[in-house]
């Protein structure tokens, strides 16, 4: 009997301090770490945005949309959000468009697991600056060789799934931007 | 004391010995600095959970000292997955789920086990500081070997020039296994035990 409540007892009191230290270093990091997500955020908006001056946030539907905005309060364009699925895993992807969504400006890489070396290299500047600029009034298409049509994306070699599920994210997102009414309004006060 | 210290590092390196702890030691040694967060990651949740192991070894029940040192090594876990989320966020989106994974790591409950439940605290902490730079050494060296075969650096400072094309199979998993291989290969010759 002594031996069984010696036994309850240890492990009573080792998962109360257990308990105890984590919620504690808990409270002081989850703050922190908040704050890195939302400096992680309004980094990969500036990158894809990179006239930016200020940004106001807006929900529609479930979505979130980031309105760019220069130094005189301008929208400039809007960036958003977009996840689909790579060859390992969601790839989560910032976009940037121009206002009037006939221009992606620039795409940032927020999360993937894509094999490195190969896939991976869609975070590389190589990859993600063929978007800088990039006529999409049509879907953007995906491409072997060196583009030369606009709209045209060359695919990493070695990894045109990641590089595919990059394009039809954006063009998915796109397509469902589209038909917001907050977009739509947006669209039509040629703000 | 010094004994219980260099074994870790050399005679009974975790890695290069007694290979234990290759779930870590495979998946990311990708880089150098990869190689030695995960490392001092390893080492902190060591020494902190031997030491508290080591000093409670008389209080607990030996029926529950596995559930007793899950809890221990569990919490200083969570404990460094939290501050590296919190401080090196960086370093810790590259860990990804392998930071959490060092509560799994057979190490850390083997040297429990083997010697902190048993052995008073001041040897308890050399042996725990042993083998946990003894891990983080390999880790070291096996990322900075993969660094230099994949992309010509090591710790991200240039060493090969740029006519060094990059060898995608050295940051994949057969890349990590036959560089493991040839460096245990190599220590084995060097310690001259074959």
């Amino acid at each position: 009997m002594n031996q069984i409540l010696k036994m309850v007892l240890v492990l009573t009191i080792l998962g109360l301090i257990s308990g105890l230290v984590l919620s504690l270093v808990s409270n002081y990091a989850t703050p922190l770490i908040h704050k890195n997500e939302q400096e992680a955020m309004e980094e990969a908006i500036y990158y894809v945005l990179p006239e930016t001056a200020n940004y106001e946030t807006k929900t529609a539907n479930g979505k979130t949309l980031y309105v760019a905005k220069d130094e005189g309060g301008t929208p400039i364009g809007l960036a958003f959000t977009a996840s689909g699925s790579g060859y390992q895993g969601t790839i989560k992807l910032m976009v940037g468009v121009t206002k009037d969504l006939e221009k992606v400006k620039g795409i940032e890489i927020l999360e993937s697991e894509e094999t490195p070396g190969l896939g991976g290299k869609i975070r590389g500047e190589n990859f993600k600056s063929q978007f800088r600029d990039l006529v999409a009034r049509q879907d953007l298409t995906l491409v072997k060789a060196a583009p030369t049509e606009p709209g045209e994306v060359q695919a990493i070699t070695g990894a045109t799934i990641s590089s595919k599920t990059v394009i039809n994210t954006i063009n998915k997102e796109i397509n469902t931007i589209k038909e917001l009414d907050v977009v739509k309004d947006f669209l039509s006060s040629g703000a | 004391m010094t004994k219980d210290f260099l074994k870790g590092l050399w005679q009974e390196n975790p890695v290069f010995v007694q290979v234990l702890g290759m779930c870590p030691t495979l998946a990311v040694t990708t880089s150098l600095i990869n190689g030695l967060s995960m490392g001092l990651a390893t080492t902190f949740v060591l020494v902190a959970s031997g030491l508290a192991i080591s000093s409670l070894r008389k209080l607990i029940p030996d029926q529950v000292r596995i559930a007793s040192f899950m809890i221990i090594i569990s919490s200083f876990v969570t404990v460094v997955k939290l501050l590296f989320e919190a401080h090196i966020p960086s370093i810790s989106a590259q860990l990804g789920p392998y930071l959490p994974l060092i509560v799994t790591n057979c190490i850390i409950l083997g040297r429990q086990e083997a010697f902190a439940s048993k052995e008073p605290v001041s040897r308890s902490l050399m042996d725990a500081l042993g083998m946990g730079l003894g891990f983080a050494l390999a880790l070291v060296i096996l990322g900075s070997v993969r660094e230099l075969f994949y992309q010509g650096t090591i710790g991200n400072l240039e060493i090969l020039g740029n006519w060094y094309k990059s060898m995608v199979i050295m940051v994949q998993p057969a890349g990590a296994f036959i560089s493991l291989s040839l460096l245990v290969a190599l220590f084995k010759r060097i310690s001259g035990k074959e």
